[in-house]
């Protein structure tokens, strides 16, 4: 049996608290530039003009085709560089969070972008076609009618996804990025205490995800009681 | 005030509307009705250009529905359309149903938006309800706020889609009550709905289709009285008989 030392942990917390910062940044950016951005590739798949309606599908397939872990590298090893020359950024500037970051936000945009695709077709035609007996343009049914229906019928689904997201911000650890479970990683292997750490990082990923999987269900209960 | 002409409407090899031709003056009542699946549906959500058509005509006040060039959402804005469904913004209040188009389509200011929805609503009987939500209402009432809703935007006419068909029997009346007092105003309207007793109270004359064609365009007196074509007579020997 092993002997467990948790002694290194207390101390290390600070450096672990930095690490959980840089995984929440993540998690909160890529939610968010995920939703918005989702969102206008869920109308262009919608949209009667043929190019923009191929492309949002192309878009959607090509990155739910492809691990995350391949994107992240690729947004790791070869976008710094090609934006680094396009912006004139010296090289070696630290550019680890924000490709991470760009990374995970036009991943998740293709997941974000099928639900949100699921949302809008949830609600009926006929509130398109009122909106629109009313003299609103596309634009305004979309915004002031449909839209807010949809959101409203995808909180749980989406706050769900956004849970994922965050468990698979550990993937970051490919780019040697000190997130929570990277930060947990390296003082684990600098105290010679790895598996303490690694299993007291599943506990506190453990307790964060489960707590907010379980304010959804009470948020999806409040919203459409069975 | 709304002219159809030789309008015609398929899905693919399917004929929805064939050759419909017709008219409305200003302050006419006309019931369109018909088996289920004749277009009488399709037909009216033809004239605000909800469904678009292939060939033919339909000119509301002056504007073509079918041209291109023709600016829908300014035209739709003039012209009500009540549907089977209600159809009211569920995430909205009462009021703000009410108050909605006229503040973004028709830019009046909010509390003029207001003002006026309340007088509707005060109109349709429903003053009451006003802070409330669509889902808390009845389906009558929620068919009177969406006729409220559609008058807010003072229409040059009136489109009913089955305003009743969707309501519990005992609901029926109150829907068809606000509609008699419409066209008693005056108001134009095109009304599909198999409420024979509204068409014989209200209409001036009656529309029948089948198998989206326009079989009969008559003065109410004369349809009801005798109607032309058997598909009419077997229609109307059914549907009176209940």
């Amino acid at each position: 049996m092993h002997d467990f030392d948790w002694s290194s942990i207390p101390g290390a917390l600070p450096f672990l608290w930095d690490g959980m910062k840089i995984s929440l940044v993540i998690t909160l950016q890529a939610v968010v530039v995920g939703i918005v951005w989702g969102t206008l590739l869920a109308m262009m798949r919608l949209s009667s003009i043929k190019a923009l309606s191929w492309f949002a599908a192309g878009y959607v397939n090509l990155f739910r085709a492809v691990p995350l872990v391949m994107v992240l590298l690729w947004f790791f090893l070869i976008v710094p560089e090609f934006v680094g020359q396009l912006f004139n950024i010296p090289k070696g500037t630290d550019m680890r969070l924000s490709s991470a970051m760009a990374g995970f936000a036009l991943f998740e945009a293709a997941y974000y972008s099928e639900i949100i695709r699921a949302g809008i077709q949830s609600v009926s035609k006929g509130q398109m076609a009122a909106a629109s007996a009313l003299g609103m343009t596309y634009g305004q049914s979309m915004r002031l009618v449909v839209l807010p229906q949809a959101f409203r019928n995808m909180v749980p689904l989406l706050l769900t996804q956004a849970i994922i997201l965050f468990q698979d911000t550990s993937l970051v650890y490919v780019s040697a990025l000190a997130d929570f479970f990277g930060a947990a990683y390296k003082v684990g292997d600098r105290d010679g205490r790895l598996v303490e750490l690694l299993l007291f990082a599943g506990a506190v990923y453990f307790v964060i995800c489960f707590s907010a999987s379980q304010i959804v269900k009470r948020l999806q209960k409040k919203y459409h009681p069975a | 005030m709304i002219k159809i002409a030789n309008v015609s409407k398929n899905y693919g090899d399917f004929k929805v509307l064939t050759d419909c031709t017709t008219s409305v003056s200003k302050g006419e009542v006309i019931v369109v009705c018909g088996p289920s699946g004749s277009g009488k549906s399709t037909l009216i959500k033809c004239v605000n250009g909800l469904e678009p058509f292939q060939a033919g005509e339909i000119i509301v006040d002056g504007t073509s529905v079918g041209d291109p060039k023709t600016n829908l959402s300014k035209l739709r804005a003039r012209v009500g359309m009540v549907f089977q469904n209600f159809e009211l913004f569920p995430h909205m209040s009462i009021t703000q149903n009410l108050a909605i188009a006229q503040v973004k389509v028709l830019g009046r200011k909010q509390d003029e938006a207001m003002d006026k929805g309340l007088k509707l609503l005060d109109r349709v009987g429903l003053k009451a309800q006003a802070n409330k939500f669509p889902g808390q209402l009845s389906g009558g009432q929620q068919q009177r706020v969406a006729i409220a809703r559609a008058l807010a935007m003072d229409p040059i006419c009136m489109l009913f889609d089955e305003p009743t068909s969707a309501l519990d029997p005992e609901m029926v009346n109150e829907v068809l009550d606000v509609m008699t007092e419409l066209a008693q105003e005056g108001m134009t309207m095109m009304c599909v709905t198999h409420e024979m007793g509204f068409a014989r109270r209200v209409a001036n004359r009656v529309i029948f289709m089948d198998h989206g064609r326009i079989v009969e365009d008559d003065e109410k007196e004369a349809f009801f009285a005798n109607p032309r074509s058997e598909r009419a007579q077997q229609f109307l020997a059914k549907i009176l008989h209940h």
